[in-house]
């Protein structure tokens, strides 16, 4: 029995939505896609934002919509950040984070407190929304969301209206809202280093339609049906940084399975951290190589092979222990090694990106 | 200094316009609310209607109003029925007639500060467990309110300035329908030309002092946006 049911159907001029889903009521959602690929509608949607002709939302026990029920978005206990922080110019800051807090009975003064704390926007309560910058703004607009007591947030690409820098601002945040929220949260990008930060479920999205969906390493390291995030398949892995080898300025990171060594960006040992090792980063060699510059060598056992965009090139799903790593070799090569379900290779890993 | 029969003309015609301008919010906010927000066929017809009195020559709007109030017209009849009696040569009947005429100076900056807001306020107001209605006295009211400041102030002014519809439908009688606008057109009718320059002096400062506060007032407001 899923706790959060969606399906919608929608029929726009040149844009159709067709989605059958269950999702999870914990953790980050992230809904992943290109524009166009009908993410933020399916946000909307469920917000209750969008009336699609056909839909089901059942949350948690309470229907939100079917053929005979229809909740409107004002009465769907939700919170949502829109992409621009859409502030209430006509209020102060504290004014737009009672908005929702006085209009929800069930609203607890501690949740503002809270809001303002996990945002760090105390020192910016008095202040009027156009004296903010932009990352300010957006920290107010989730704080807004939260403030009101929601039993899910919704947040539709927060950082996609804000340069590179405004992002670093903010990510910590998001960050935080996922180490310490206990509600779900669903949020939508097309930006894959958000979505492997951040994300614990994965759904991707094409053309209106559901490509993938399911918590995110496992999703990732699917090649019956390999999911880009970004410009090349490649997969997550949760970790813990191990070791740090001052000497020579790199981190150990832990996985279940083993190690991969990375420079050091001066995490301290402990702190859990993801990797994201990209498929075309990922060689393949059947005796124990010789000394080599590549210095991450993992032992693996070939799992599954798969069809990859050229046809020249396939990919090789490879366990680490309980791990899966994904490596792209050409045709060639996989039938001069005799790659094969069940035969032990070395795995050469050629560059790890390390996110917080 | 002006006369009593003067004053009594500006009183009528502050009073007139007052009751026309209150009027004229009730109305027009919920019709410039539906005309900004909504995407039905009727639009286009309702906007151009609203719209007419800035085309129509007054004396046509008035001669219609006439009919339409007077004993054998639909609304006249109306009014008989209830007990109010006829309109036409009456106070409310220069209300009605002015609340018509001004209805687009009311409309049409409302629609234009609704349609300005966007869609976007009020879908966060909705995420915020605000009900519509409370999203458009919460969010809409007050991010339109410059839209309402002008809208106000035009309707005043235009409903101040009115002469042919007020003629067709007052008749001009001393003390009840005789504006100010009429009472100088009185004292040009009789050569009394200096008294004619005093109040027309007086509507004159009046008006530019109007539209220059408002002036002066537009652009801070827009800022607060």
């Amino acid at each position: 029995m899923p706790d959060i049911a969606a399906a919608f159907k929608l029929d726009w001029p040149g844009f159709t939505l067709d989605v059958d889903l269950n999702l999870p009521d914990r953790g980050v959602t992230a809904l992943f896609g290109p524009s166009g690929s009908g993410k933020t509608t399916l946000l909307r949607c469920i917000a209750g934002l969008e009336r699609p002709v056909h839909g089901r939302l059942l949350f948690k026990g309470q229907v939100w919509q079917d053929a005979a029920t229809w909740l409107p978005a004002y009465r769907r206990p939700l919170g949502y950040v829109f992409q621009e922080a859409s502030l209430f110019p006509h209020l102060s800051v504290l004014g737009n984070l009672r908005y929702g807090m006085k209009r929800n009975p069930a609203a607890q003064a501690r949740g503002l407190d809270q809001a303002i704390e996990l945002l760090g926007i105390g020192h910016l309560l008095e202040r009027q929304p156009a004296t903010l910058s932009g990352g300010e703004r957006q920290r107010v607009g989730i704080a807004r969301a939260l403030a009101v007591g929601p039993e899910v947030l919704l947040m539709d690409e927060p950082l996609a209206a804000l340069d590179l820098q405004r992002k670093r601002e903010i990510l910590p945040y998001l960050d935080r809202l996922h180490d310490e929220l206990e509600i779900p949260l669903f949020y939508v990008s097309h930006a894959p280093d958000e979505v492997a930060r951040l994300a614990d479920h994965l759904v991707a999205l094409d053309n209106g339609r559901v490509a993938a969906s399911g918590p995110l390493a496992e999703t990732l390291a699917r090649i019956d049906l390999p999911i880009r995030l970004g410009e090349d398949i490649g997969v997550v892995l949760e970790a813990t940084v191990g070791v740090i080898d001052s000497e020579w300025h790199l981190a150990r990171a832990d996985f279940a399975g083993g190690s991969l060594w990375t420079r050091d960006r001066g995490l301290p040992a402990g702190r859990r951290v993801r990797l994201r090792v990209l498929a075309r980063d990922v060689s393949l060699a059947v005796a124990e190589p010789g000394p080599s510059s590549i210095q991450n060598c993992l032992a693996g056992r070939v799992d599954s092979l798969g069809d990859d965009e050229h046809p020249g090139t396939l990919l090789v799903r490879v366990a680490v222990g309980e791990s899966r790593l994904i490596a792209r070799l050409t045709r060639r090569s996989a039938a001069r090694l005799g790659i094969a379900p069940g035969l032990p290779v070395h795995v050469q890993v050629k560059s790890v990106a390390l996110m917080e | 200094m002006l006369t009593g029969s003067d004053l009594q003309a500006l009183w009528l015609t502050v009073r007139l316009a007052a009751t026309a301008t209150l009027i004229l919010f009730l109305l027009g906010t919920p019709l410039a609310w539906w005309l900004a927000r909504c995407r039905s066929w009727w639009k286009a017809p309702v906007g151009a209607i609203v719209a007419l009195p800035l085309v129509l020559p007054p004396s046509v709007l008035g001669f219609y109003l006439l009919l339409a109030l007077g004993e054998k017209g639909p609304i006249g009849w109306l009014t008989q029925t209830l007990g109010l009696g006829m309109l036409p040569f009456t106070f409310w009947g220069l209300v009605v007639a002015s609340v018509i005429y001004s209805l687009p100076f009311m409309v049409q900056p409302l629609q234009n500060a609704f349609e300005a807001i966007g869609e976007r306020p009020l879908e966060v107001a909705a995420t915020l467990r605000a009900s519509p209605l409370d999203a458009f006295f919460s969010v809409a009211v007050p991010l339109a309110r410059p839209g309402f400041v002008t809208a106000g102030i035009l309707s005043f002014a235009h409903t101040v300035g009115e002469f042919g519809v007020v003629l067709m439908i007052g008749g001009n009688i001393p003390g009840v329908t005789r504006v100010a606008s009429l009472q100088i057109y009185s004292h040009v009718d009789a050569g009394e030309y200096a008294d004619a320059h005093r109040l027309s002096a007086v509507l004159l400062a009046a008006s530019f002092a109007v539209l220059l506060a408002m002036y002066l007032w537009r652009p801070k407001a827009g800022k607060s946006l």
